[in-house]
């Protein structure tokens, strides 16, 4: 095992270190890897010897935050992963798969990229998208559909809005290329993301049920394949990266970020689904974070089984690359494949139609390995199971934030009451967390694969399964300031937004996936946050009977500043049974009649309004009764399903008057006013601006209001009526006093073009 | 009758194409792979959209070397239905098949979204089914759809009724705003002036089908299919 005869790479920073110190490993070169002295004794107990160069390297990266999950896994127990339609859950496989019938299922998944996006945000955005389209269709899924979730610092920040373009650039050039649409998703503008932008990516894949491919190597004997792209230097060590905090020296680690190709990925795609049809594949991994040594690790691991690579064999687009280079590149568009023994031509001979490498590495073995050689020498020799199963778990402590104590004290009374709130409402459809996301979403193909049947701007995407009657329904949420202010509930209130959005298309919540973005786990009140977090939101998928299907973890979320708000992002998804029961969010007709669902207490708490308008982060965010939420979803899908309504949109950020004006204007070509009257006695602000849960608004024609609230009455939903749909101005009123009331021609325009124009100005 | 749709390495709409020629004609439909030098069983032929080989170097500059593109190009000479759809309308121009090229959008960004566009020539086979001036929504997706053609040759197209789309609003009138990309004319679509060839930027297969948001693309496959029974008629006789 020579490994001090490597040659390292010309390249700066760890390897500049390296090459000084490749005689011996000492502590320093143990610390830069990210490992700990205890981690480091552990390693040479497991191996009864020192590890050499290339091994503390694979230790290194399967041992990161990224990929063994070693702080958060204790906490990630509580959730509820299994359920009758659940065929693959959380931590099984790559993703999860959902049962929907017909023979169908659903593969889907979220992912982050923010560290590599805060660096080079186009390709860390890119490559993020590519990522996670691997992960789809590796299970032998085509992908039909792709969300973000992104979070930014302010406009007014340049270092924001050139993070917020190449972003947008990024997940456009990649996922327009390779021909799957990005059908909506979330952005949101907040000073605790500043520099540490979040970069969350969902993609969505259709499989037949008998088709479904695993990640394990199983079979001893069968044959290891190495297709896609050649290995470069690009992405060495993404993973450890990825778990360490941002600092002002980050920039230093561009090199840690991968490039991305979208049509070498179309290619592989292609060939991948036509090798699937075949039925030669045993198993099936991305390589992803950490390359092909956790996609060799996890596949043995998983196969319980063992695996033999020879290095010298994998095609390389860059000289002199050494086998710790090798074993650790990130390059981009790669898998590993396992063939069965004897069926090697076929696999060869599909991927030569697409001009695609396939090459065989190696074997799986029987003897719980990890065995890699270069040609005839042996680079690295580590059980599977101690890069897996036995890696390092923690169990961090926490204890609750002292900021707390100060910013849950909201005083209403130190809070003017606006004396016009009509100014008030133009400033609130300005902000860019509520102005339409059009300058980010006609930069996406959300049309390609033709089967978008509700365009980005809805309350969740809805794209069709061709021939069956079946859709999907898809919604990200997540709240960063609800979080900071009370994880426990804000977790609570991811999931059952993201339930409550799907809902209103007329789509019953299925399952979630999920993306937690925290700061560094080490800190006991960022993990504090953390498993608070965890706790409200697998409350929430109990009992709202949607259980997780996997996802990731992002610690070290902090620039220079500090940590980021805690921000757990849900991917739900629903089903819907026949695409002629989907509902869209806008009031249809003049002469309808205006409804209010649910219950729950109006707060200006963690609100939109409180940060726009009065720029403060304070107070209690609203609070969710789980039941009740249940119960009025429930009630709201059967009123769908017996087309009693003919438009659903939830309350949410910046309350019922902008969910309202929502409602008038999210269909362009028939924009319709309101008349409204309140008839409350709460402060007008809280009224119109104040945030809460489990309310939707609807809308039905008069004959049918009576049945609806009788319905209602059965099924203990408060169902109150707020006004009428008419032709065109918007008039909000409470006990007969005007509040509001817009030209909503005008207004629409300030809601349309706020967020470009904004962009527009400060660039100028 | 049948219809082909090439697919190139990197071609992302062949499918969609291919369901919805299948779904508004019933007719049959095939793909043809790039490497395919035999094309002779094919009616017409429909160059989808997408990144042909990763619209590196140009958009639809490499697609054009394609084996499958010197029978396309034999096929149109001979007279037969070529449709080119935004990357295959690219490729049409680097081919030569059609005159003008694509700059990139005047926002220097991609961009998708439904527009609007007005039928200037209804006397091809193409759109025989719509009337002149008749107005269609129907979407957009591209980076490059910036049509420039020099002054000469865009006089001339217009002589011989080359220009077969125009970008416009919902009421039919052009407008600054109204064109979504920048190109010369409010340029959407035109043809050879044989008027069996045809470029357009949008996407007609996108709306093809009501679930969609729109079905105005459907009158351009029912047009095709009523040249070509037309055609095989007058050629039986």
């Amino acid at each position: 095992m020579g490994e001090h005869k490597d040659k390292p790479g010309k390249r700066a920073g760890r390897e500049d270190k390296m090459k000084k110190k490749l005689d011996k490993i000492d502590m320093e070169l143990v610390k830069a890897h990210g490992l700990t002295e205890e981690e480091y004794e552990k390693i040479k107990k497991i191996l009864k010897r020192e590890p050499n160069l290339t091994e503390l390297g694979i230790f290194s990266v399967m041992w990161s935050e990224h990929c063994s999950y070693k702080s958060s896994k204790p906490v990630l127990k509580k959730f509820p992963t299994k359920g009758e339609k659940i065929i693959v859950g959380a931590g099984e496989e790559n993703a999860g798969v959902v049962d929907i019938g017909d023979g169908l299922a659903c593969v889907f998944k979220m992912e982050s990229h923010n560290h590599p996006s805060a660096i080079e945000p186009f390709q860390g955005a890119a490559t993020g998208v590519g990522g996670i389209i691997r992960d789809i269709f590796t299970m032998g899924a085509r992908p039909v559909a792709l969300m973000d979730s992104l979070r930014f610092g302010p406009l007014e920040d340049p270092g924001s809005r050139y993070l917020l373009k190449g972003v947008v650039e990024g997940i456009a050039f990649y996922g327009n290329c390779i021909g799957i649409p990005t059908v909506g998703g979330e952005t949101f503008f907040d000073r605790s993301y500043k520099a540490n932008p979040l970069v969350n990516v969902l993609c969505l894949g259709i499989v037949k049920k008998d088709k479904i491919v695993k990640a394990r190597a199983e079979g001893e004997g069968n044959t290891v394949f190495y297709v896609g792209s050649s290995t470069g230097r690009d992405g060495l060590g993404g993973a450890s990266f990825a778990s360490r905090e941002l600092t002002d020296k980050s920039h230093e680690d561009r090199p840690s970020v991968q490039i991305g190709d979208p049509f070498m990925e179309k290619l592989l795609l292609e060939a991948t689904l036509e090798l699937v049809e075949t039925g030669i594949v045993v198993g099936m991994q991305d390589m992803g974070a950490a390359g092909l040594t956790s996609s060799s690790v996890e596949t043995a691991s998983r196969g319980g089984t063992g695996i033999e690579i020879d290095i010298s064999l994998v095609p390389r687009r860059e000289e002199g690359m050494t086998p710790y280079e090798v074993m650790l590149s990130e390059s981009q568009e790669r898998m590993l494949i396992i063939v069965k023994k004897g069926r090697e031509k076929e696999a060869e001979k599909i991927f030569k139609k697409w001009d695609l490498h396939a090459v065989p590495i190696g074997k799986v073995t029987g003897d719980g390995m990890l065995k890699v050689k270069e040609r005839n020498k042996v680079v690295a020799n580590i059980p599977v199971k101690a890069l897996t199963t036995d890696a390092p778990v923690y169990r961090r402590r926490y204890k609750k934030p002292e900021y707390l104590n100060e910013a849950n004290q909201l005083n209403l009374s130190g809070i003017p009451l606006p004396d016009d709130f009509n100014r008030i409402f133009d400033k609130m459809i300005s902000s860019p967390n509520i102005a339409n996301k059009s300058w980010i979403f006609e930069q996406y193909d959300h049309m390609v694969g033709t089967n978008t049947v509700l365009l980005p701007g809805s309350d969740s995407a809805v794209v069709r399964i061709k021939e069956t009657k079946k859709a999907i329904a898809l919604s990200c949420d997540g709240n960063g300031r609800y979080c900071y202010l009370d994880p426990y509930e804000g977790g609570k209130i991811a999931v059952a937004e993201a339930a409550r959005n799907v809902v209103c298309v007329g789509a019953k919540p299925c399952a979630i996936t999920n993306c937690l973005n925290f700061g560094t786990p080490t800190d006991p009140e960022i993990f504090w946050q953390f498993t608070k977090c965890v706790e409200g939101m697998a409350e929430a998928c109990r009992v709202l009977g949607t259980p997780v299907t996997g996802g990731n973890v992002s610690f070290y979320n902090e620039n220079p500043k500090g940590a980021i708000d805690p921000t757990p992002v849900v991917g739900m998804m629903g089903l819907i049974e026949d695409t002629d029961l989907i509902l869209t969010s806008w009031f249809k007709e003049k002469g309808d009649i205006i409804l209010l669902l649910g219950e729950g207490e109006k707060t200006l708490g963690g609100s939109e309004y409180l940060y726009h308008i009065q720029h403060l982060k304070k107070g209690n965010p609203p609070q969710i009764n789980l039941e009740k939420e249940k119960n009025m979803q429930d009630f709201c899908l059967e009123l769908i399903n017996e087309k009693l309504i003919k438009s659903a949109h939830d309350l949410s950020d910046g309350g019922l008057a902008i969910c309202i004006f929502e409602c008038c204007i999210l269909n362009e070509e028939k924009i319709l006013g309101v008349n409204i009257d309140l008839k409350e006695k709460e402060r007008e602000d809280i009224l119109l601006f104040g945030e809460v849960q489990s309310q939707i608004v609807i809308s039905c024609s008069p004959e049918n209001l009576s049945i609806i609230e009788k319905k209602a009455r059965e099924k203990n939903v408060p169902a109150k009526v707020l006004g009428e749909v008419i032709e065109k101005d918007f008039v909000i009123k409470n006990n007969n006093k005007t509040l509001i009331s817009r030209d909503l021609k005008k207004t629409y325009n300030i809601w349309k073009n706020a967020l470009s124009q904004k962009i527009q100005i400060l660039e100028e | 009758m049948k219809f082909g749709v090439v697919v190139f390495p990197g071609s992302n709409c062949d499918y969609d194409c291919w369901w919805a020629i299948k779904k508004v004609t019933g007719e049959k439909v095939d793909f043809i792979w790039h490497k395919e030098e035999n094309i002779e069983e094919f009616d017409c032929i429909v160059l989808p959209g997408g990144f042909s080989y990763g619209d590196y170097l140009r958009a639809g500059a490499i697609a054009r070397f394609s084996p499958v593109m010197r029978k396309v190009k034999e096929f149109a000479q001979k007279g037969g239905l070529v449709i080119g759809i935004c990357n295959g309308f690219q490729i049409l121009l680097e081919a030569g098949l059609l005159p003008g090229a694509m700059r990139k959008n005047k926002n220097l960004l991609f961009i998708c979204k439904y527009t609007y566009i007005k039928v200037e020539n209804n006397l091809t086979p193409f759109t025989k089914l719509f009337k002149k001036g008749e107005v269609a929504k129907i979407p957009i997706a591209h980076f490059e759809g910036n049509y420039y053609v020099d002054e000469k040759t865009l006089s001339e197209m217009k002589k011989n009724n080359q220009i077969i789309f125009r970008y416009c609003n919902k009421e039919g009138k052009i407008t600054e705003d109204s064109n979504p990309n920048g190109s010369v004319e409010a340029i959407a679509g035109i043809c050879n002036k044989g008027k069996n060839v045809l470029g357009m930027m949008p996407h007609p297969e996108r709306c093809s089908e009501a679930i969609l948001g729109s079905e105005d693309g459907k009158l351009i496959w029912e047009s095709i299919k009523i040249s070509l029974a037309k055609e095989r008629a007058e050629r039986i006789k």
